[in-house]
């Protein structure tokens, strides 16, 4: 509703306008995409080269942080086919799902196909078709305060081990000495997406499996896994604290960016807002790779892409706008201001990067070996999979029921779900 | 004039032409309830029959209630029941929805009585508490839900502080994460913004007692509190069970309070936030037409069990 009003008092401007001098055919784009931190300013510091080249303008449409609300919002606004949305930042986990709704990008990309990571490129497309072409990837990290941990002369945690003991007694040295609020490790616990991430990556490092596997089985219910999310559990209400059940991203960083935090998982985007002048623990931390749980470090995969409505009525602007925000400047610009990691390989090895983001150009490991949800093997039924698993790891953490107890029953209901295949 | 003679004569009587008068007057708006209730509850219905999904919603075909209950034979000789009305989850949100709502128009009942009746005294102000009383009914429930969201908040929410300021607790409390807690911070909410609604309907019970009995009962010596049992309650009750009524209703397909504040909560879920991720979320949309229909039955039997049981006199014979 809001939109299309603004949209068309945009519209009576934009006539004005094109009586006047603008350059022929300049189209008015609406922009949909979660807004975490700074997002907002940025997205139109980093189309604004754009607009001034093309003389087409774009609306930042923000949703809410939360992707699984996005999804659901983007959901019914494509299956009604509206003409009021012309690009989605969409997830990389929603290529499979919403396929059918965009525009098929691999002949207008074809040049920047090959500079960007084929991982990413083929997470997007299905059957045959780029469904979205990438902005930026995503791989999550341990933050860690490093005058902490200097200050009690420990390591930076290579195991999940030692990331609760050192934790326990950083936090309970710290409160003796005065820090009520401090606790040891935030992350994300509330029911929703990111405690599906939060709840792969304990598995797979355990070696407990990826939930489906690529082959389609069901592989969840082991004993590395239950293991798994009882050390998860235990960390409720000693390390962390109990409203982590409640805690997204926005929360957990509230906690450690107020310097409440010794440890917290989190997303690159936290990285250059925890380094900002409002920050109590600016210039005081570190970024490390995940713990291991005995099996590697694993980090789920994230990233957004951008899509183009196959219901818009400007796809030529839209898929012009696309290419921008895909290729080498708009990726920079989301970088440098963002600190998201690039998806264009090139750019690992850019100079400004290397100095203005310093940890970007280290991701590139840890990104290499990023664990995917398993959202190509469930195909349509992946939200269903993943609210079975992310509540099941939920109750497993708020104490009902044991880890074995619940994972059994994820097992049953996950192939009810299969049914006859994914 | 000689139309309406000859109408006497043979045409249709008074009474009957002034029915179809009344007939067209009210069509425009017999036809905009069908659209806007008729029509979106049978497609729902029909939608609860059908194999539908978001993406491919008009090439649904007829499954008949097999979204409801199907018996199936496996190939071992297992017989397996599926559908909503024997999923656990379904009954989970079934029994949340339930307790929320006769624990929330409970409180907000007997809060709003206790509201109602010191606004109906005569005091100094009393317009401006009347107004100031009604706030937070005027807030949006997504912005209240978001506000106390962040003043329930376990590490920076001032309820934390203050409980924690005047040593009632001696731990942060993760209201809203919590399990044993979700269904509380719900209910206090939703009793923080729905009493005052209540006590507006009240309060309109309450001005129609007239005066006198009030005054004779005083010349007569009787206690106040027999004063209340004897006289208000009985005079007000038609009033508060309309009250009880609407507030039941509303209570019963509670979604936007729950779904902002303890979002997927098994908890809180209720039977609206269930049939909501069905249909968009799992894109499971007949599944959760399904779900949707069943609340609207179970709406339908709540409301016709209270309206009989209490005798609520909807129609407004008994008064003429």
């Amino acid at each position: 509703m809001k939109i299309r009003m603004v949209k068309s008092g945009l519209s009576i401007c934009a006539l004005c306008v094109a009586a006047g001098m603008s350059p022929a055919g300049a189209e008015e784009l609406f922009y949909v995409s979660g807004a975490v931190g700074n997002a907002l300013e940025n997205f139109r510091e980093t189309v604004k080269p754009w607009e001034e080249a093309t003389g087409h303008t774009v609306t930042l449409v923000p949703m809410p942080a939360s992707s699984s609300d996005q999804f659901a919002q983007y959901r019914l606004w494509l299956a009604a086919g509206t003409t009021d949305v012309d690009l989605y930042q969409t997830d990389v986990i929603w290529a499979p799902q919403l396929a059918d709704h965009f525009v098929d990008l691999s002949d207008a990309a074809k040049d920047l196909i090959p500079q960007h990571f084929p991982s990413v490129i083929e997470s997007q497309t299905v059957d045959g078709k780029l469904v979205a072409l990438p902005l930026f990837t995503d791989a999550p990290a341990l933050y860690y305060r490093a005058d902490l941990l200097e200050k009690y002369g420990k390591e930076v945690p290579a195991t999940w081990e030692e990331l609760t003991l050192t934790a326990q007694e950083i936090q309970d040295a710290e409160r003796a000495e005065g820090a009520a609020d401090l606790w040891g490790y935030v992350w994300q616990g509330n029911a929703y997406e990111g405690l599906t991430c939060n709840a792969l990556e304990w598995i797979k490092s355990a070696g407990g499996g990826q939930i489906v596997e690529a082959d389609g089985t069901i592989s969840v219910n082991n004993d590395a896994a239950a293991q798994a999310l009882e050390m998860a559990a235990g960390w409720i209400g000693t390390i962390s604290p109990e409203g982590v059940l409640a805690y997204q991203e926005e929360e957990a960083r509230g906690v450690w960016q107020t310097g409440n935090a010794v440890f917290m998982r989190n997303w690159p985007y936290a990285f250059n807002l925890s380094n900002g002048d409002d920050s109590a623990v600016k210039g005081k931390f570190d970024v490390a790779p995940l713990p291991s749980g005995g099996d590697g470090s694993a980090a789920t995969l994230g990233g957004w892409n951008v899509a183009v409505s196959k219901y818009s009525t400007k796809q030529e602007a839209a898929i012009s706008l696309a290419l921008y925000l895909s290729g080498p400047e708009g990726q920079k610009s989301t970088t440098l201001k963002n600190s998201n990691l690039p998806t264009i390989t090139a750019l690992y090895d850019d100079p400004d990067i290397a100095e203005q983001v310093p940890f970007v150009p280290r991701w590139k490991e840890v990104f290499e070996q990023a664990v995917p949800r398993p959202s190509a093997a469930t195909k349509g039924k992946y939200n269903e999979v993943s609210a079975k698993f992310w509540s099941a790891v939920h109750e497993t953490l708020s104490g009902t029921g044991s880890a074995a107890e619940n994972l059994e029953l994820l097992e049953l209901d996950l192939s009810d779900i299969q049914g006859s295949g994914w | 004039m000689t139309d309406l003679t000859l109408g006497r004569a043979a045409g249709p009587s008074l009474k009957q032409r002034r029915q179809r008068a009344a007939f067209w007057f009210l069509a425009p708006m017999l036809i905009a309830l069908f659209c806007v209730a008729a029509w979106p509850l049978l497609r729902t219905i029909w939608f609860s029959m059908t194999d539908a999904s978001l993406s491919s919603m008009y090439e649904a075909e007829w499954i008949g209630f097999d979204n409801y209950l199907s018996v199936r034979t496996l190939s071992s000789g297992r017989v397996v029941f599926r559908g909503t009305l024997v999923d656990p989850h379904w009954w989970n949100a079934v029994w949340n929805t339930v307790r929320f709502a006769l624990i929330s128009v409970g409180f907000e009942t007997a809060f709003g009585l206790i509201v109602a009746l010191v606004m109906n005294a005569e005091f100094k102000g009393r317009g401006l508490v009347r107004a100031a009383i009604l706030i937070p009914w005027a807030i949006p429930t997504i912005v209240s839900a978001k506000m106390w969201g962040w003043m329930l908040n376990d590490q920076f929410g001032i309820i934390n502080d203050i409980l924690l300021g005047v040593g009632l607790i001696d731990q942060k409390i993760a209201w809203t994460a919590s399990v044993d807690t979700a269904m509380t911070a719900v209910l206090i909410v939703d009793i923080w913004k729905t009493t005052p609604f209540m006590a507006l309907l009240i309060l309109a019970g309450l001005q129609m007692v007239p005066r006198d009995i009030y005054e004779a009962a005083r010349l007569d010596g009787v206690h106040p509190v027999k004063v209340f049992f004897r006289i208000t309650l009985p005079l007000i009750k038609p009033a508060l069970m309309v009250a009880v009524i609407f507030r039941m209703l509303d209570a019963l397909r509670i979604f936007d309070l729950v779904y902002v504040l303890t979002p997927n909560s098994a908890a809180t879920k209720t039977m609206s936030v269930i049939s909501r991720e069905n249909m968009i979320d799992f894109d499971k949309f007949a599944y959760g037409a399904a779900q949707s229909t069943l609340l609207f039955a179970i709406i339908a039997v709540f409301v016709s069990l209270y309206i009989w049981l209490g005798r609520v006199d909807l129609s407004g014979d008994s008064q003429r």
